[in-house]
């Protein structure tokens, strides 16, 4: 009995460690310097999520433990592991700008360890308890990273509106749930893929729509992104790329673990329904873009097409879709973390600048930071040979080869009307009218994040560098969830 | 050695083309025309050294695909060997000829440099030339003719700020680019039928081949024919030949050196260069030789009777070039490849020569062209006078008929163009063989008429031009006696290995080894006709084939083709005839132009539709204007108007414009900020999702 609990922590160690570590750092803190020690705090949880990357990227074991609740294998591990550094990378972004606008509470890094935590939960998930548990957790250290800001009513209306409409989700997944848990009976993915494994019942499929519902809602796929604008741009520029990272990581393997584990045997069920997402999201994303002068919002429309692009690689249903969506999340969050380091640089006089406008003339100040960023722009938009353009063509042919070439075509187009507003971004940076331009120089974490992660787009896809391997972890890590 | 030779001119062209800022643009002449120089003696120790044996030397890999490999490499045999000393002489020659001709250019202002850029194009074409005549498979050969038409191109419109030139410069490459066409299926069938591109394994496979067929639209097609064909249509493109020729006197806009190397010696020739390399596929082919035979023959005849009345004395040469092109594939057509081969040289020295002497006559009379402004300028230019004296000599075919020496007696031009209709002749074509020798009749003509219109006479035109009309300098004086001694010697030095016997053809293209060769009995060393006739007429029937293998050797005969035997056999009056035809032009020449200069005028007058039709050369470009050029400017216009402007900037501009942005306001009022929309999106949503999965996955 002992041995057996004991090999069952044994498997969920990093988990443990980190949510261990997020408890005694808040006793501790508000115990002796509270905010004072929110530099050092931020650093230190940085530090550990560093490390527990590499302890989980180091196993290879797949193993499932709690009676199959819980699964570590080369899926869980390739999404955790984007999921820790791109938190890490996020949470010493934030360092400069935080600290200036008086928000580096102590609690700003331990609630990103709690909703790390609860990240590395959903992807580990093989239980619709274990799901729901991570997921919330997740969310509601989320709710209150939204609204750090206490004083902005953009904050607050914010952090209020992600949790009313997040309240609303968790309703319609838990819902999804019961359903699936009645109609199953269980709540063991695996006991779920054996009850639908021949024909399901129109109630368990009613259980996975509204599941899938819960699930689009975290990935802020459409039609249920509708959160997703307001909350990036009221919440701090710096929790708004904690949430356009490492969250849209764990929600899209959850989505995948989900229709994978539990609803592996009826592909053609929810593969159209998943399509539908894909091409909803592609074509809201691209559309709604084009009208935002906020780059913040942008982005947050940016992130919805992305999705859409990653949902594609889902739809496909096969094991190669798993890996080209896993490969393209990985990009997506690299090309991410670039551009939010580049918008947390945007300054005025000290002041922060969100205006698409204010970026004319760039290029003639700041010309090596102009290129970094036109870099990540044509490598969002997919323009070859940037990586981006790579992590595009792999899901395009995932859907192709999964017999879905009407979304692979529709995928195409998608990107061309939203290539426009990339684009422009890159026009008034090198051909706008002269004026008073942003801020020079910047915090040198920041330039450092911009630069690395635009040479890491413009250069990987050099012959013999292969993008740096990722296809064959992908592959590995795919493999594992489809057999 | 054949890598320096190939790779010489390309080296050249980079450093003149891109480096003559840094050395200065008379050492980039100097580099360009010295490693011309070194490719040109190397090319003539390879030529002279060389045992006819086949052999190939590879520089690099370059494509290799499933079935489909090409590699760099160069092909040596006999075509190759007497191609190279062609292309590296004349090209050489015509370096030296540019610092004289190209030293002022009136084209171009004080202290614009355009030296540099003109001797690089000149070597690159040189080496596009090579690239082409030492390829050993299909697409390096392809590689080789785009790229003189690439320097074609460049050369022709080098006057850029002519728009004369650049119009003949696009004309040139456009009409190419309809022979081109031919030339690329041709490679495609014949990768469809040998799944190789290799010369090697092509001709080696021939005879397997003979029967394969290949459908096109309502009927099977001889593969080898249609390939033969295919092949042929790209040799007319570039080789000037009938339906394809209204490019080449155009060309004639490009500076004089130009029209002597790429228009009249080397680039022209490489369709008939096309044709002897295959061969071995010709010669399976006897529809497609009817064929060549018959638009060879016709060529000659319509070029020289064009070239009768023009009066640009660069446009009488072109005509010619384009006439005696014909000559060479009515010699192909009917088999005999060597004789092809063997007029190809001669006519690329006396040809260079009198474009590199009307380029002199041109030089000294201050760019005037026109032939009826020039007359009595014998004295003014007296070395011009005779160089272009022996390249009429030569063109027009003088020499002793029906003398033998070893060899027969006369000018280069005599000899290989005699062979041309003996040969004609004795392969029982008798279209080709009058076609022929009247052709000659009329070369002779308008070739006296040019000499006598320039040099004989009282001075016409511009009086200012004629005092101050000079001589030219020694750089451009040296080339042309050079060539002059090819003009005379060529034909009889290489009279027995391009057409002498089977037996000394088949040792010089190397289908007869040391070993089998003999001298054919009993011929004597000296006498008064043919050699065969001094040999008996019995020989005629004997066995005389030489069973050869396709493949073996540079040229291919099918066991049946007795022609190059037989064309030593003719009667007497076939081997007077040439002559006899060149003696009638020259004395009607002699008439009209010495004796009545009136009578020219007179004859155009009374014959004006004739002389009209002649002038305006059959009126071919005017009826292709009608035909393709105004249909193809009135669909370009339809597609560029309509298609490209109203439909599709129309419609990306209307979906741009118009349709997206509408919805991109419709998508920013659907986010109105407020909660309730938001959750009414998301139940609107999942009613959706939900109707999906009723009626479609979970009815089933």
């Amino acid at each position: 009995m002992f041995a057996e609990i004991s090999t069952d922590i044994q498997a969920m160690l990093p988990e443990i460690v980190l949510a261990v570590y997020a408890m005694l750092a808040l006793i501790g803190a508000v115990y002796t310097g509270k905010d004072a020690l929110g530099r050092t705090l931020v650093w230190v949880t940085a530090a550990v999520m560093v490390v527990l990357a590499f302890w989980i990227g180091s196993q290879e074991i797949t193993e499932r433990a709690f009676g199959g609740m819980f699964i570590n294998d080369g899926f869980a591990r390739f999404a955790k592991v984007t999921i820790l550094l791109s938190a890490a990378a996020v949470l010493v972004m934030s360092i400069d700008y935080m600290d200036r606008r008086e928000l580096l509470k102590f609690e700003y890094p331990l609630l990103v360890a709690l909703a790390t935590v609860g990240m590395m939960v959903m992807v580990s998930a093989g239980d619709l308890m274990a799901l729901y548990m991570g997921l919330e957790l997740q969310s509601l250290a989320l709710y209150v990273v939204a609204s750090l800001r206490r004083d902005s009513v953009k904050s607050t209306e914010a952090g209020l509106k992600y949790f009313v409409l997040g309240a609303l989700s968790s309703g319609l997944l838990l819902y999804g749930a019961s359903l699936t848990y009645g109609f199953a009976g269980t709540t063991l993915f695996s006991g779920i893929v054996e009850a639908v494994s021949d024909k399901p019942s129109l109630g368990l499929l009613f259980g996975l729509v509204f599941m899938i519902a819960g699930f689009a809602f975290k990935v802020s796929a459409a039609p249920f992104h509708m959160w997703t604008p307001d909350v990036y741009e009221g919440s701090p520029t710096p929790v708004t790329a904690f949430f356009a990272t490492a969250p849209k990581v764990a929600a899209m393997g959850l989505f995948a673990r989900v229709v994978h584990d539990a609803f592996g045997g009826v592909v053609g069920d929810w593969q159209q329904i998943v399509a539908f997402l894909s091409v909803a999201s592609m074509f809201l994303g691209a559309v709604a873009a084009i009208g935002q002068t906020n780059i913040k919002r942008l982005m947050a429309y940016s992130s919805i097409a992305h999705m859409g692009f990653a949902l594609m690689g889902l739809a496909a249903g096969t094991a190669f879709g798993v890996q080209a969506m896993l490969i393209y999340m990985a990009i997506y969050v690299t090309m991410n973390i670039g551009t939010f380091a580049f918008i947390l640089s945007m300054e005025k006089d000290g002041m922060p600048v969100t205006d698409i406008a204010s970026l004319q003339s760039y290029s003639k100040s700041e010309p090596l930071k102009a290129l970094a960023m036109l870099v990540l722009l044509f490598s969002l938009a997919g323009v070859p040979p940037m990586v981006g353009f790579f992590g595009k063509f792999y899901v395009l042919r995932a859907a192709y080869e999964g017999g879905l070439t009407w979304l692979a075509v529709l995928g195409v187009i998608a990107s061309v009307i939203g290539a426009f507003y990339y684009l422009r971004i890159v026009f008034y940076m090198y051909f706008g009218e002269d004026r008073d331009g942003l801020d020079k120089g910047g915090s040198p974490v920041l330039w450092a994040f911009l630069m690395a992660s635009a040479a890491i787009i413009g250069i990987s896809w050099f012959p013999g560098l292969n993008l740096f391997g990722i296809e064959v972890i992908a592959e590995a890590a795919a493999a594992t969830l489809v057999e | 050695m054949e890598t320096t030779i190939l790779f010489a001119p390309l080296v050249g062209a980079l450093i003149a083309g891109f480096g003559w800022k840094a050395i200065g643009e008379t050492a980039a002449q100097w580099v360009t025309t010295g490693l011309l120089f070194l490719a040109a003696f190397l090319s003539w120790i390879v030529f002279l050294t060389h045992d006819g044996v086949t052999e190939s030397i590879t520089i690099l890999r370059w494509i290799e695909s499933g079935s489909l490999s090409a590699d760099w490499a160069i092909r040596m045999d006999r075509l190759t060997a007497t191609m190279l000393i062609v292309i590296t002489s004349v090209s050489a020659l015509v370096h030296l000829y540019s610092f004289g001709y190209m030293a002022h250019d009136e084209n171009f202002k004080e202290g614009e440099n355009y030296k540099a850029r003109f001797f690089a194009y000149l070597s690159f074409f040189t080496f596009a030339m090579l690239m082409l005549v030492t390829s050993d498979n299909l697409i390096q050969m392809f590689f080789g003719w785009e790229g003189v038409g690439v320097a074609s191109y460049l050369l022709i419109g080098f006057y850029y700020k002519k728009p004369s030139a650049n119009a003949a410069a696009i004309k040139a490459f456009v009409v190419n680019r309809v022979g081109d066409l031919g030339f690329a299926l041709g490679i495609f069938a014949t990768y469809l039928i040998f799944d190789s591109v290799k010369f090697a394994d092509i001709f080696a496979a021939v005879p397997d081949h003979v029967d394969d067929t290949i459908t096109f639209l309502w009927r099977d097609w001889a593969a080898l024919e249609v390939i033969a064909v295919l092949l042929f249509v790209g040799a007319m493109g570039k080789s000037a030949q009938l339906i394809l020729h209204t490019w080449l006197p155009d060309a004639m806009e490009g500076p004089t050196p130009v029209s002597a190397l790429i228009h009249a010696a080397t680039m022209v020739t490489a369709g008939v260069f096309l044709v002897c390399r295959m061969s071995p596929i010709i010669e399976f082919a006897p529809n497609a030789k009817e064929f060549i035979v018959f638009l060879g023959a016709s060529t000659a005849f319509f070029a020289a009777t064009v070239g009768l009345v023009q009066n640009d004395i660069k446009r009488v040469i072109a005509y010619s070039t384009c006439s005696q092109l014909g000559y060479m594939f009515v010699a192909a057509g009917v088999g005999v490849y060597s004789v092809a081969m063997f007029h190809l040289l001669t006519h690329a020295f006396f040809k260079a020569m009198l474009f590199l002497g009307a380029g002199s006559v041109i030089h000294g009379m201050h760019h005037e062209q026109d032939m009826r402004n020039y007359g009595g300028l014998k004295d003014k230019l007296p070395w011009t006078f005779r160089a272009m004296m022996i390249g009429t000599l030569a063109i027009t075919g003088v020499g002793i008929p029906l003398l033998y020496v070893g060899f027969p007696i006369g000018f280069a031009g005599f000899v290989s163009k005699d062979a041309i209709i003996e040969s004609a002749f004795a392969a029982s074509n008798s279209y080709a063989f009058w076609m022929l020798v009247i052709s000659a009749l009329f070369t002779s003509f308008y070739s006296w008429r040019l000499i006598f219109l320039t040099f004989y006479g009282t001075p016409r035109g511009d009086k200012h031009t004629h005092e101050h009309a000079h001589e030219s300098p020694t750089v451009m004086l040296a080339p042309l006696g050079i060539l002059a001694v090819g003009a005379i010697f060529a034909g009889m030095v290489f009279y027995k290995p391009f057409f002498g016997s089977e037996q000394s053809v088949g040792k010089f293209f190397g289908y007869v080894s040391a070993d089998e060769y003999h001298e054919e009995a009993h011929v004597p060393a000296f006498t008064l006709i043919a050699p065969a006739y001094a040999a008996g007429d019995e020989d005629k029937d004997e066995e005389h084939a030489i069973n050869q293998v396709p493949g073996e050797g540079a040229i291919f005969h099918h066991p049946d083709n007795h022609v190059l035997h037989d064309a030593h056999y003719v009667p007497k009056w076939v081997k007077l005839s040439p002559f006899v035809a060149m003696l009638l032009g020259f004395l009607t020449a002699y008439q009209m132009y010495i004796r009545r200069p009136d009578l020219p005028a007179k004859l155009a007058e009374q014959q004006a539709p004739l002389y009209n039709f002649l002038l305006n050369k059959w009126y071919v470009d005017e009826i292709y204007n009608v035909l393709f050029v105004r249909p193809a400017l009135w669909i370009g216009g339809f597609l560029w108007k309509r298609g490209d402007g109203n439909v599709i900037d129309g419609g990306i501009n209307g979906l741009a414009l118009g349709i997206i942005p509408f919805f991109t306001r419709l998508a920013g009022r659907a986010q109105s900020g407020y909660m309730f929309t938001y959750v009414f999106g998301m139940v609107i949503g999942i009613a959706v999702l939900l109707t999906w999965v009723t009626l479609g996955g979970g009815a089933k």
